[in-house]
């Protein structure tokens, strides 16, 4: 272990003192306002690591609590001073940047011996990095005074997500509740039957997999306008366009799945005289439970999409895709901004149930086990 | 992680007392593992000296640690007590200075690589010449016979062809000393008694000093000049045997009463390490 | 061939059950709206000629195959390619920003994918985000982007080249970074006996056993690339390409100018893709691969 200057922590401090030679020039109450406390805290925390030495643990935190409590004050600062901020600004805002970018550094080597420690800072690190694409996003959309029609800064999308919560769940309701589940079941269920018809079949089978392959190329979006057309405005016509974008990838990975058990268990089961359904039902739909659930998490995503781009086409007043594409028209962006987060959140958590799901199901397999 | 170390020039090679450098000189050797499971101790208490031109076998079950050894005179593997020297000076410095050729368990040729470009690799990181790397390739794969196989792809070879090229790849560099971990255990019999013999006569002909890892007696007898048996837990040596057989040996050695004497002191070597843990 | 031809049969066999019943749906779905036409019109045909009327509507709820491919063939056939009716047009517009999209979005995957191979601190912090962005509906952006685009004045080509170059991002940085992880330990414990560089162990080992990887992930991006750039045309009312020609069809109801705008985002979804296939092959076929 050699005792040196991290670079991060280099830079800050060089930030730190143009920061406040910069600030000493400019006149005393313009601009945004706590940027001599913000390169204080800076500088303290970048000394105090320095003279920590090889703790990485006490490091890392002084450098979360100092870049975090400098960003803190900086965006508090520029509150009410859009577009006013200057070079020191930055700087000061490039300093603590640079520590929390070294905190992550020093996150990253800690060899953690639990599960749960480790798992902990699986858990810290990406979310050091998210909050400071939030972080400097405020910053610098209020520090450079961006319109925000154009790009509202995150606490404005707070601000509207708490003012809207009915608009965002009648939304949430109709999109995701209506469309992209019923259409996901249907399309899932479809797809599944499909391919055990054409495990059944090998005719079927030879000709449904390149079909279904294709499939996965195409912009099947575009059917949209023309299940508009068929089932109406309202939920339904989303919900077809969801069954045909989840028909495929479920089809073509149950398929593949069905033939992934190994000879040497086919060879034990035709021992044992096991007729068809038997072997399907206690070897081979289990074998499959990795590739069906991969093609239930694809589809998760898939649904979304599908629903949301289909209320492109024309819906009634209500439905997430419809309110993203009418308040971009209206130039709230900030309401669209919101919409986005709720579809961001309703994916991650659609795609973190059924992955739930897939480790109770296949629980024995090596990459659930760790193995 | 690959921990790769910079390219500082390692010092003049330091001659021990005798005025001869060892090529292997371990003296209390250890490591332990931290695991999820709590500390192993892979190595515990190992003191071993390999003279140049042997062919030493490290021979014991599985988790006796012979796997380990290797990969510490290699540098592959960290020590965390005792001291160990390859040709007198530390395992990185012998790294650094490409001291020795690995062969491993599998041949880990490269898929997209013909046979030549294989063994080309070594010579291409070490910055040898276009021209010299020809000869070289040449010049090995003629010696593990594998001449008229330059074109092909790995997987155009049989297992044991494969394994060969392999070796030809640790060979290419002429480094004058070669660790082979297992490198025949996964090939069938038949195979492996033929590459026994080819190993043997390549190993007269190049007079380099091999380090040899197995689990199969016969082989480490038919093999070597010493034997090193191993136990496990805590992964140690327990005899160290050396085989007076001559060094021409054809196959049907192994019927004499001089290897089946030697195979039998192995066997009972390999039991007193085991006798505890039943 | 013999693969080949096993498939040709049944993949064509179902195509034309296929067919069959696309003319079924069609008497199905228009036969209501044309029985409604004669009826006003006070004629009774007979069955023959009522089957070839619901087949020939021109805004039909379904139009049958034939109307399509006459529409697909006139409009791109007929017609001059750089035409407003022309489906050649259309496509191109399309297309191009689909091609420089997915030019940016898989340069910048592979840059990403270096980066997070190589440093510690960039693995942990930004990969869970790149994977949790697989599970959302990034689509969902694009028409904010192209609209807050519009209304700094930037239009045409390069909004909608930056959506699909963050659609074709996130596949392939992902599949690259797998790639570049692809190596065995034995070989990666091999390039350490040789004592080799960083830059040695990435040009000699990583990046060639990366390339299956990388062709893998660029066929998902270059399909994602093309429904991105559909999806784009979409908001502002675009003037060209397939996106535009779907939403003309939809406004005034030209049922078959749709069919025939999906016909050819399919072609060229299809051509993109089996470019993309064939690029790999050929990498493929250049660094020995087994024949499949």
């Amino acid at each position: 272990m050699r005792a040196s200057l991290p670079w991060q922590i280099a830079l800050a401090l060089l930030a730190v003192v143009t920061g406040g030679v910069l600030q000493l020039a400019t006149a005393p109450g313009g601009g945004p306002g706590n940027v001599w406390p913000a390169l204080g805290l800076v500088a303290l925390a970048a000394a105090a690591t320095l003279a920590m030495g090889g703790r990485p643990v006490a490091q890392a935190a002084l450098l979360f609590v100092g870049a975090h409590g400098a960003a803190w004050l900086l965006l508090s600062g520029v509150a009410g001073h859009e577009g006013q901020a200057g070079a020191s600004f930055y700087l000061a805002l490039s300093g603590a940047w640079l520590l929390a970018w070294r905190c992550v550094t020093v996150l990253s080597m800690l060899k953690p011996a639990s599960q749960g420690e480790k798992r902990l800072l699986g858990l810290i690190i990406p979310l050091i990095f998210g909050a400071w694409v939030l972080i400097l996003w405020e910053a610098i959309v209020r520090g450079a005074g961006i319109p925000f029609l154009l790009l509202p800064p995150p606490s404005a999308i707070a601000e509207r997500i708490g003012v809207s919560t009915a608009v965002l769940a009648a939304d949430f309701r109709q999109t995701v509740l209506k469309a992209v589940l019923a259409g996901y079941i249907i399309g899932c269920g479809a797809g599944f039957i499909a391919a055990i018809a054409a495990d059944r079949f090998l005719f079927l089978r030879r000709g449904l997999l390149p079909i279904g392959n294709m499939a996965a190329a195409l912009p099947i979006i575009g059917v949209a306008p023309i299940m508009v057309m068929w089932f109406g405005f309202d939920w339904p016509s989303k919900a077809a366009v969801v069954v045909i974008m989840t028909f495929f990838p479920m089809l073509v990975n149950t398929v593949v799945g069905l033939s992934a058990s190994g000879h040497m268990e086919r060879d034990l089961m035709r021992t044992y005289a096991s007729g068809y359904w038997p072997t399907l039902f206690k070897l081979r739909l289990p074998a499959a439970m990795p590739f069906i659930f991969n093609a239930l998490k694809i589809n998760s995503t898939l649904a979304l999409i599908g629903a949301i781009v289909a209320e492109f086409f024309g819906t009634p007043v209500v439905g997430m895709g419809f309110r993203i594409s009418t308040e971009v028209g209206r130039m709230n962006i900030d309401m669209v901004w919101a919409e986005i987060a709720v579809a961001a959140l309703a994916g991650t958590l659609f795609y973190g149930v059924v992955a739930l799901v897939e480790r109770a199901v296949t629980f024995w397999h090596p990459s659930i086990r760790g193995g | 992680m690959n921990a790769i170390a910079s390219h500082k020039p390692a010092p003049a090679i330091p001659v021990t007392q005798s005025g001869v450098a060892d090529v292997v000189a371990a003296s209390k050797l250890g490591l332990v593992f931290n695991t999820n499971d709590g500390p192993v101790q892979a190595l515990s208490n190992v003191d071993l000296t390999i003279g140049k031109g042997e062919f030493v076998s490290f021979i014991g079950p599985s988790g006796c640690g012979k796997t380990t050894l290797l990969r510490v005179i290699a540098d592959l593997e960290k020590p965390t007590s005792g001291t160990i020297m390859v040709n007198g000076m530390t395992p990185e410095q012998a790294r650094e200075r490409r001291a020795y050729g690995y062969v491993f368990q599998a041949a880990a040729l490269f898929p997209w690589r013909t046979i030549a470009d294989n063994v080309a690799l070594p010579l291409e990181i070490m910055g040898i010449s276009k021209a010299e790397r020809a000869e070289r390739i040449r010049r090995t794969l003629e010696l593990v016979n594998l001449a008229g196989f330059e074109k092909k792809y790995p997987w155009q070879l049989s297992g044991g062809m494969q394994q060969r090229a392999s070796i030809a790849r640790a060979l290419a560099f002429d480094a004058d000393l070669l660790l082979m971990d297992e490198p025949f255990g996964a090939l069938d019999e038949i195979v492996r008694d033929h590459l026994n013999q080819q190993l043997l006569e390549l190993w007269a002909r190049t007079n380099k000093t091999i380090c040899f890892v197995t689990h199969s007696i016969p082989e480490a007898v038919y093999l070597s000049t010493r034997i090193v048996v191993m136990s496990p837990r805590p992964g140690r040596v327990t005899d160290i045997i050396d085989t007076n057989l001559p060094r021409e040996r054809p196959l049907d050695v192994r019927e004499s009463p001089e290897f089946l004497a030697i195979a039998a002191r192995v066997r009972d070597g390999l039991k007193a390490g085991h006798s505890y843990e039943d | 061939m013999d693969s080949l031809q096993s498939k040709i049969v049944p993949v064509g066999t179902l195509l034309a059950i296929l067919v069959v019943a696309w003319y079924a749906f069609a008497v199905m779905l228009n036969g209501p709206f044309q029985r409604d036409l004669d009826r006003r019109a006070g004629e009774t045909p007979g069955q023959l000629e009522f089957l070839m009327r619901t087949w020939s509507q021109p805004k039909p709820t379904l139009p049958a195959p034939h109307q399509v491919a006459q529409n697909f063939y006139k409009s791109t056939f007929t017609v001059k390619p750089w035409s407003n009716r022309s489906l050649i047009y259309h496509a191109w517009v399309t297309l191009s920003s689909t091609f420089v999209g997915f030019a940016f979005g898989a340069a910048l995957g592979i840059l990403i994918a270096v980066g997070i191979v190589h440093f510690a601190s960039l693995d942990r912090s930004l990969m869970p985000w790149i994977i949790t962005s697989q599970t959302i509906p990034i689509l969902a952006i694009a028409p904010m982007v192209v609209v807050v685009f519009a209304s700094i004045g930037i239009t045409g080509l390069f909004p909608k080249a930056l959506i699909s170059t963050y659609l074709s991002f996130f596949p392939v940085a992902v599949g690259m970074v797998k790639g570049l992880r692809s190596p065995e330990v034995m070989h990666l414990d091999l390039m350490r006996t040789y004592n080799a560089t960083r830059p040695q162990v990435f040009w000699k080992l990583r990046v060639p056993a990366s390339l299956p990887f990388l062709f893998a992930s660029m066929k998902v991006a270059v399909a994602a690339s093309l429904v991105g750039a559909i999806v784009a045309e979409l908001p502002t009312g675009a003037v060209a390409g397939i996106g535009a020609k779907l939403l003309n069809g939809a406004y005034y109801s030209q049922t078959i100018d749709i069919w025939a705008a999906l016909v050819a985002g399919s072609l060229v979804a299809v051509m993109l893709v089996a470019l993309v296939g064939l690029a790999g092959r050929i990498t493929d076929y250049a660094m020995g691969g087994r024949p499949a």
